[in-house]
């Protein structure tokens, strides 16, 4: 099990799922994560050497559907909710530190 | 020195990763169109904006044009699952791109190219495509500097599939050979239109370099290489760009760089460091992919020839080297087949060859002059009814029109062939016009038969076949 | 409670034209008009829509067209079903407004079959809790006692349904979020098996462990749902290849002969009014003619640690496209990435975040093994369990929920305490098996308990046998 969750890391978690957090939120974030990562030693007391991951309960294999058009949602409709759009395109701020 | 495997002492070694899109008509995970050029955002649905709520749903053609193209570089096609690969950017709709992680489709297979080397592919796997970002204001068209962003998802979740080479590449040429046999082969199979220019087909480019029989060298990864003359020149400038920097005691860091084709330059994109922590996890809206024995053998079965085979069997068929450019080119557009049926229809397959080449580049795989006419054309040459000069001509008008009656061509254009009789008395008449040179050309004067062959050209307004004129004179000067 | 009219009679009525859909939903429109603004049940009251509906069902009824097996019932839906042009929220300030171009595959099966919506459901931001206090448009109240949570986090299709603004309605459940609010409210919930009802248009919490089902005042009720929506849909890769269980017919056939699973080592911290009424459960099944047997679930109590890790590593990944680029909010700034932050920092509350940021640890390089690899093998081992157990009995019985509703503010300052309360339910959602909630009798302040029959997968018809008959017993 690592060790207890830093408060750098905490920070740099908040970065990567994009979440602006303050000082005091970074804090208060640590503790709780901390507590609750501490919960998840419990988990320690099983062997789990041979046991396989389960990802999805109900096994099935090849969903597939037929290469066939359907409509497209109204474009009017779409970029009428959006934030912000420009000549029937998506508007974001500038990219900055972004590869291209 | 793009064909010299060692630069200065330093080998070369170069890996690629290509990402082509598929030929479907939807998209990988849902129904809406996959049609290129279309205008902005008009193809889209739930599941291509991630909007909340929209589940994906595999394209079964999608699957079988990626197993056709495994199957083609010799991969083992293989059960796989699809994860996510989890990065924020404005063009990704779910901020995860689906794609296959540990479990690709297709594995373990090669391509050979000229001169029996054998590059292996690590890898071919399926993945979704990202929408389009435009940059604008600022230093227009240009990342850095711009103002804001437009973002087109058309092109998100189009089918992909990543093709992933072994690092067994050893000059800029043979990358160069690797993109263009993947190419054909892409063709060939139907997989993809591969159209560089258009982005359907991208390369990017592994290299670095080290010394014989030492471990491999840091490696940087060279983006946004989008033609074949374009990968050799990165492949130079970095491999140049590496051996001076280790040369002046420099170290190569693991970078990804930008391939600007203007300035003929690699730009420096990241430092490895701060590489994206993608937190890959089983895509769980998605089930594995099974593909059963029956179902890889039946995709098996119906691959096409593929072009070495097809290749060889053009090389045999006219006569010509394997590695001519004409076998290459004709087989590249698919228009061996044609070839074929006009040698079957009687036709002369070493002319057609030749023909094919030279005039259809514009045509299509099966192009429009039947294949009957073209086989008249090249019959015509070779019993020498018409010279190779009113060949080209006449080839250029089946052409123009998309085919027609040869002969009645030739006719109109006055090509048709002179009979003997008519020749002979043409002869005859250029004799008695000029015996002087006559006399000469049979005392033994080899230069007075061009005065003569000359005068009966004339006497036919062009239309006698001057080796026919020669053949005569001979005759009639030994006889 | 007054007897109420079940969504069985109200197909039955309007079908034969005895009873207009009108006066059904002006029913359901007067109770919310009484106590909406003190219970908050709803997002959004659709009344126009729904009015329209209800007049062109009793058109049809008298033009004689067929008009299907719900017609003229009542619907509330959990505000994260999409529903075309109409606004859905998941109770966050991220997607206040939001119209969704597209109709959820429940909702276009409910209305292919007459049914009527009444509007959206409150719910715990994006699902994420089990009391509705962490909605950002405000709690719902228990309509049985207003000092008290309605559970959560469908906590508003709960409210709905007991305080009679809609027959029935549906949630979702990840962890419980339909079973437990059942309990609390004196309902019927199901958790039907993984891939039995489409989540095409379903906003997406945990993807491996949601599932949408219905809440009724009656098991028959929740059977006739299950008919409707249940059954494959080619827009969800994980719905089941197989049609709708035949749930109503079994009702009758009582559980002579079958036998009941007693968890012995289940996990402690239940209060004992409840406990209470689940040996009275045991009881009165046993007096029907099946027989109780003792099984053990060893890894019963890891399942919550397993839970939350899994559900916020699927959730941090679900919930990255709310980035203010395609719809919902944005707050505008400078450049994107700063955009990205103060966009998700303002829309997303504090429960979320934290799950988020959870869920984005345990999946993040040098972490993934340690957590979320460890967590999906804890997964395993309860299936394994539940396999096992399910050698010996066809059902298992324990209550739904540690105790009956709780008072606001209880465990809103513990995050663990509050997780607490999904002790019974998750273990469900994990092994992706079928569960429900029948409320059986009272228990503290004579509020009601609820049962909650566990099956194995595609164990419906047979949990729904051992629900009706419990419902007898009462």
């Amino acid at each position: 099990m690592p060790e207890q969750i830093s408060r750098e890391t905490v920070a740099k978690v908040a970065r990567l799922a994009r979440l602006h957090l303050d000082e005091a939120e970074i804090d208060r974030m640590t503790d709780q994560l901390a507590g609750m990562l501490d919960h998840f030693r419990d988990v320690d007391a099983l062997d789990l050497t041979t046991v396989e991951p389960l990802n999805q309960p109900i096994p099935l294999s090849n969903v597939l559907r037929d290469d066939v058009e359907a409509p497209s949602l109204d474009h009017d409709e779409v970029l009428g909710v959006a934030p912000a759009t420009q000549d029937g395109r998506f508007r974001v701020p500038p990219i900055i530190g972004f590869e291209e | 020195m793009s064909t010299e495997r060692l630069i200065d002492g330093w080998e070369l070694v170069v890996g690629l990763e290509v990402h082509v899109e598929l030929a479907t008509k939807t998209k990988l995970f849902s129904a809406s169109a996959n049609r290129f050029g279309d205008e902005p955002n008009t193809n889209i649905d739930p599941v291509t904006l991630g909007l909340p709520g929209a589940l994906p749903v595999l394209n079964r053609h999608a699957v079988e044009l990626a197993m056709r193209l495994g199957l083609a570089l010799n991969c083992r096609v293989q059960p796989c699952t699809f994860h996510r690969k989890n990065y924020f950017y404005p063009d990704l709709p779910k901020a995860y791109q689906i794609s296959q992680y540990d479990q690709p489709l297709n594995v373990d297979g090669w391509l050979m190219l000229p001169g029996e080397v054998r590059i292996g592919i690590e890898r071919a796997h399926l993945e979704e495509d990202t929408g389009k970002s435009t940059h604008a204001g600022g230093a227009e068209g240009r990342i850095q500097g711009s103002d804001y962003s437009l973002i087109d998802f058309n092109r998100a979740g189009v089918p992909l599939v990543e093709i992933v080479s072994r690092p067994d590449i050893r000059t800029s040429e043979q990358a160069k050979q690797y993109v263009s046999e993947l190419r054909s082969i892409l063709l060939a199979v139907g997989a993809s239109d591969a159209k560089m220019e258009e982005g359907s087909m991208r390369c990017d480019v592994n290299v670095s370099v080290h010394k014989p029989g030492t471990p491999f060298g840091t490696r940087c990864e060279i983006k946004n290489v989008n033609s074949i003359r374009s990968v050799g020149r990165a492949i130079e400038y970095e491999a140049r760009r590496q051996i001076d920097l280790i040369s002046s005691g420099g170290v190569v860091k693991q970078q990804t760089l930008h391939w600007d084709d203007a300035s003929g330059r690699t730009n420096v994109l990241r430092t490895k460091e701060d590489a994206d922590d993608y937190r890959y996890f089983l895509e769980p809206d998605l089930v594995p992919l099974v593909p059963d024995v029956a179902w890889v053998e039946r995709i098996r079965a119906a691959l096409p020839p593929l072009p070495a085979a097809r290749r060889l069997a053009l090389s045999k068929l006219t006569g010509a080297a394997i590695e001519s450019e004409a076998v290459a080119v004709v087989v590249e557009r698919g228009q061996d087949d044609y070839i074929n049926a006009v040698a079957t229809v009687g036709g002369d397959a070493s002319r057609a060859l030749v023909y094919v080449q030279q005039a259809f580049a514009d045509e299509p795989s099966t192009p429009r002059v039947p294949a009957g006419d073209l086989a008249a054309l090249s019959l015509l040459e070779k019993n020498a009814k018409v010279t190779a000069t009113q060949a080209k001509t006449l080839l250029a008008e089946l052409v123009a029109n998309g085919g027609g009656d040869v002969l009645a061509m030739a006719k109109a254009k006055g090509f048709e062939a002179m009979d003997s009789g008519a020749l002979e008395s043409l002869v005859d008449q250029a004799i008695a016009a000029d015996p002087d040179a006559w006399a000469k050309y049979k005392a033994g004067e080899h230069k007075a038969m061009g005065a003569l062959v000359g005068a009966v050209m004339k006497l036919s307004t062009g239309k006698a076949d001057g080796k026919a004129v020669t053949a005569l004179l001979q005759t009639k000067a030994s006889s | 409670m007054t007897a109420r009219r079940t969504a069985l009679d109200i197909a039955e009525s309007v079908k034969t034209g005895a009873l207009s859909a009108t006066a059904v939903l002006e029913e359901n429109l007067s109770a919310i008009a009484a106590r909406e603004s003190e219970v908050h049940a709803f997002n959004l009251v659709t009344a126009e829509r729904a009015r329209a509906r209800a007049a062109r069902i009793d058109a049809d009824v008298k033009a004689g067209k067929s008009v299907g097996r719900l017609a003229g019932v009542t619907v509330a839906l959990k505000d994260n079903m999409c529903t075309r042009g109409v606004e859905t929220t998941c109770s966050s300030k991220i997607l206040a407004g939001w119209k969704p171009p597209y109709d959820a595959t429940v909702v276009r099966r409910l209305e292919e079959e007459g049914a009527v919506i009444v509007g959206k459901t409150n719910l715990d931001e994006f699902a994420m809790g089990s009391s509705t206090e962490n909605s950002a448009f405000g709690p719902t109240r228990n309509p049985l006692d207003t000092t008290r949570v309605p559970g959560g986090s469908s906590g508003g299709s709960a409210a709905a349904v007991a305080a009679g603004f809609s027959t029935v309605s549906l949630g979702s459940d990840t962890g419980g979020s339909i079973r437990q609010p059942a309990a609390l409210c004196g309902l019927v919930g199901v958790k039907p098996t993984y891939g039995m009802v489409s989540r095409q248009g379903l906003i997406a919490f945990g993807s491996s462990l949601d599932q949408i089902g219905p809440f009724a005042t009656t098991v028959a009720d929740a059977a006739l749902l299950m008919e409707v929506i249940a059954g494959h849909d080619p827009l969800d890769s994980t719905s089941l290849p197989r049609a709708a269980p035949d749930l109503s017919a079994v009702l009758a056939q009582g559980v002579e002969g079958m036998r009941i699973g007693r968890i012995t080592d289940m996990p402690e911290g239940s209060s004992p009014d409840v406990l209470a009424r689940l040996d009275t459960a045991f009881d009165a099944l046993r007096k029907a003619g099946a027989t109780v047997v003792d099984v053990q679930i060893p890894s019963m109590s890891y399942g919550l640690t397993a839970y939350y890790l899994v559900a916020p590593a699927e959730a941090s990944s679900n919930l990255a496209r709310f980035d203010g680029v395609r719809y919902g909010l944005r707050v505008d700034a400078k450049d994107l990435n700063s955009m990205y932050a103060t966009t998700r920092s303002a829309g997303f509350g504090d429960e979320v975040k934290r799950r988020i940021m959870l869920g984005t640890y345990a999946l993040s390089a040098g972490y993934y093994d340690a957590y979320y690899g460890k967590a999906l093998k804890v997964r395993r081992l309860i299936a394994d369990d539940f396999a096992k157990a399910y050698q010996d009995c066809d059902v298992i019985l324990t209550p739904t929920s540690p105790t009956v509703a709780f008072k606001f503010g209880d465990k809103t300052s513990n995050p663990l305490a509050m997780y607490l309360c999904d002790v019974f339910t998750i273990p469900t959602n994990l092994a992706g098996h079928a569960a429900m909630s029948v409320p059986f009798g009272t228990g503290e302040a004579g509020l009601p308990v609820g049962v909650q029959v566990l099956a194995p997968a595609l164990g419906e018809a047979t949990m729904f046998r051992v629900a009706a008959e419990l419902e007898r017993a009462v």
